[in-house]
């Protein structure tokens, strides 16, 4: 099997699914002829020409404008913000419109479009390069929001999204792309060709949209994490030795919250874990559900680590991700409830 | 250096005349019928661009034609243009006095801007896609929508082809070539621009028209239609109906220091002309010349429609505490129904006494759809949407937690 890194299996699902799907169009900020300054559509231009992978103005309300019209017309559009951080222009359209078109047409129009959007820090990208918008859209009815955290699942995950029949935001952790990430930033870089999620099926496969996967088993606590988070989380319970079950979200809307139950259920203990700022982030509503669904099986209070309600710092930066410290502390405090 | 300039001070524009004063349109160039030429369609933009401060009209005061715009319709196409417009007239009386009787909750009417939706979408083909605003309802009147689907959406009755999901007068007709009217303005502008690029990408052959008012023109997505129309020669016909109010905001506020809304194509290189809004055979033709470009494959053109709004904006508003109410008799381009009928009585085919009767027939018309559609229901009588609807089609399957959350719902 080819082993990719995260960007390479991105650009073979987008690939993919532009092959098997002569709908299917790819456009945003220097996603054309340069190929994407992540390089996620290099080559695209080439293969499938420039009426279906294209260069686009500065405009994210326009580059989600028109895939809606597009979509309403027909087409598969799966374009690109460049950072999640620039999507605020286009939320409006994501929100308002996207979101909505096929509950108040009654199914009559639909919008299968994915925006795809780099998000998280991790790369010295100061407050306009490393948020994690995610509760933004998961507070909206009508989107799905799926972040990978591996190539094998971005692969997957993307390639069901662009086949979904609704507007999916697709948040890809930019400090996963080249390899996994526990949060040691002073250790080297660990690449893809290293990890065996960097093994990834050469053909066309889906990961369903709404499925978590538990990534360690374990009899403790059950940590619920996605994207960068999941490596983070990893590595505190190694350094920790606390035998924590380690969920990876993959979507975070639709949840799957079966597995969710299940995993609380049996430790009796759950620490949440995400990137983005803690008030009103999506821990809180993993929280709100945790204690509606398993009260009776909970023996510690249910834990939150998360950035700090700041904006992203740039020299801080270490001082703001959530890292293994801090979710390692989280655990011991869990199990010591 | 500073000391020789007065201090600064901020230019809040303000309508000519507020209530209480004599309405005054004289600061409004109206150009004679006729007057404005009526160049190819691939024609150079950068040869036309007066036609944006322009209006272009073909009916004149006595009731005649003129000029290069006119003689593209049949007598048999204006009398359908006139009952179109009537039938709009009509159905928009009933529906106010509806929403005063508690039928329905919202509604907007279109008095004075009939002509606009109603003579367009004559120019448009089967399979063209228009992305409305509020006030557009003629595109389905002239384009053959069944009143009594209207009417059931109006009232969210148990045959509201929306299940009462929507706002009153919000509707949706793939099959009519309406895309569902979003409600939050200016947003459909530039999906019309990327419906018309989606068609282009096919190499298919039909095209889009995106409507504004002149107020949501200060949308950041009319910006962004214009230079994505501009950059991709999208197959598309972007107008902009001018009816001078946006609620109470008089249209200087949007328009700043521009000459005309038209005008704003021009730095993007998109052909812009204005057009008598009030004149069916200049809308029309227009509507045409456009259509044309678009379809063949010349790309955007910008129009924009002088018209007035003659109603309040909505029923939950009141002109009167913002402009003299006698503003839309002193209007100088007339009203639509009556500019048309004049010409034709003028060409011989229609008279005083037939269009009376045509009046009474066409109202008949619209209470027969209305007691159809009062036998499905009003908003708060009769038949209804079901709770379940409610939680249908947010998404193509519905997900787990909104199959929870209906379980909780007891339906």
């Amino acid at each position: 099997m080819p082993r990719m890194t995260m960007i390479e299996a991105i650009r073979s699902a987008i690939d993919i699914s532009m092959e098997r799907d002569g709908k299917v169009v790819v456009f945003g900020e220097d996603v054309g002829y340069f190929g994407g300054v992540f390089r996620c559509t290099a080559g695209l231009q080439q293969k499938y020409g420039k009426t279906r992978c294209f260069d686009t103005p500065i405009s994210e309300l326009g580059i989600v404008g028109t895939a809606i019209g597009m979509a309403a017309y027909g087409l598969r559009p799966c374009v690109e913000v460049q950072f999640a951080d620039y999507v605020y222009p286009a939320y409006d359209q994501i929100v308002s419109e996207a979101a909505r078109i096929r509950y108040r047409s009654n199914g009559e129009f639909t919008c299968p479009i994915v925006v795809r959007m780099p998000s998280g820090g991790g790369i010295f990208g100061g407050q306009t390069h490393s948020q994690s918008p995610e509760a933004l859209f998961t507070h909206v009815c009508g989107l799905k929001v799926v972040v990978p955290s591996n190539p094998r699942d971005a692969k997957g995950l993307l390639i069901a999204a662009i086949e979904d029949p609704d507007p999916v935001i697709f948040l890809e952790p930019k400090r996963l792309y080249n390899g996994p990430f526990d949060g040691h930033h002073e250790r080297p870089v660990t690449p893809w060709s290293r990890h065996p999620l960097g093994d990834v099926d050469a053909g066309h496969f889906t990961v369903p949209l709404g499925k978590a996967e538990v990534r360690r088993q374990g009899s403790s606590v059950t940590v619920l994490a996605y994207g960068t988070m999941v490596y983070v989380a990893e590595a505190a319970a190694q350094e920790t030795g606390i035998d924590a079950e380690i969920i990876d979200l993959r979507t975070l809307l639709p949840l799957d919250l079966d597995c969710i139950v299940e995993s609380v259920r049996k430790t009796g203990r759950c620490v949440i874990v995400h990137e983005a700022t803690l008030t009103s982030g999506f821990g809180a509503e993993l929280a709100a559900l945790v204690q509606e669904h398993c009260f009776y099986h909970l023996e510690a209070p249910v834990g939150r680590v998360t950035g700090w309600d700041t904006p992203y710092p740039h020299a801080q930066e270490w001082d703001y991700f959530p890292g293994p410290a801090r979710v390692g502390e989280a655990l011991v405090r869990a199990m010591e409830a | 250096m500073m000391d020789d300039f007065p201090p600064l001070s901020l230019h809040v524009p303000e309508p000519e005349v507020r209530p209480g004063g004599t309405p005054d349109f004289s600061n409004v160039p109206i150009p004679k019928a006729g007057s404005v030429p009526r160049p190819p369609v691939d024609v150079d933009p950068r040869d036309i661009r007066d036609l944006a401060f322009s209006i272009i009209r073909v009916l004149n005061r006595e009731g005649e034609a003129v000029g290069p715009w006119s003689g593209l319709l049949s007598d048999e196409a204006l009398l359908e243009g006139l009952r179109h417009m009537m039938t709009l007239r009509a159905f928009d009386a009933r529906m106010l006095m509806a929403q005063r009787q508690g039928k329905t909750s919202f509604y907007m009417q279109h008095m004075g801007e009939e002509a606009v939706s109603c003579a367009f979408r004559k120019a448009l083909e089967p399979g063209d896609m228009n992305f409305p605003t509020y006030r557009q309802a003629g595109l389905l009147i002239a384009g053959g929508y069944p009143m009594v689907d209207m009417m059931n959406q109006i009232f969210s009755n148990e045959a509201d082809p929306l299940k009462g999901r929507q706002l009153p007068i919000m509707y949706s007709s793939k099959e009519h070539g309406f895309f569902s009217i979003s409600g939050n303005l200016g947003t459909q502008f530039v999906q019309a621009v990327g419906w018309a690029m989606a068609s282009a990408i096919s190499n298919d052959t039909r095209i889009a028209a995106g409507w504004i008012g002149d107020g949501s023109t200060a949308e950041s997505d009319f910006h962004a239609a214009l230079v994505f129309a501009s950059t991709y020669r999208a197959p598309v016909v972007l107008n902009i109906v001018n009816n001078q109010w946006a609620i109470s905001t008089f249209q200087g506020i949007a328009r700043g220091g521009a000459g005309t809304f038209a005008a704003r194509g021009l730095g993007f290189g998109i052909p812009a002309l204005r057009v008598d809004g009030n004149d069916y055979l200049a809308v029309y033709a227009v509507a045409r010349w456009a259509a044309e470009r678009a379809r063949r494959n010349l790309g955007p053109t910008l129009v924009e429609y002088v018209t007035y709004r003659v109603g309040a904006h909505s029923t939950s508003d009141d002109p009167s505490a913002y402009r003299p109410k006698d503003e839309s008799e002193a209007w100088p381009l007339g009203d639509p129904v009556i500019r048309l009928k004049n010409h034709l009585v003028r060409r011989g085919a229609w008279s005083e006494e037939r269009h009376r009767q045509a009046e009474a027939e066409v109202m008949d018309s619209v209470i027969v759809a209305q007691k159809e559609a009062e036998k499905h229901g009003t908003l708060h009588s009769g038949g209804k949407p079901s709770v379940r609807d409610m939680f249908e089609g947010v998404y193509a399957e519905m997900p787990p937690h909104l199959r929870r959350q209906r379980h909780q719902a007891g339906v």
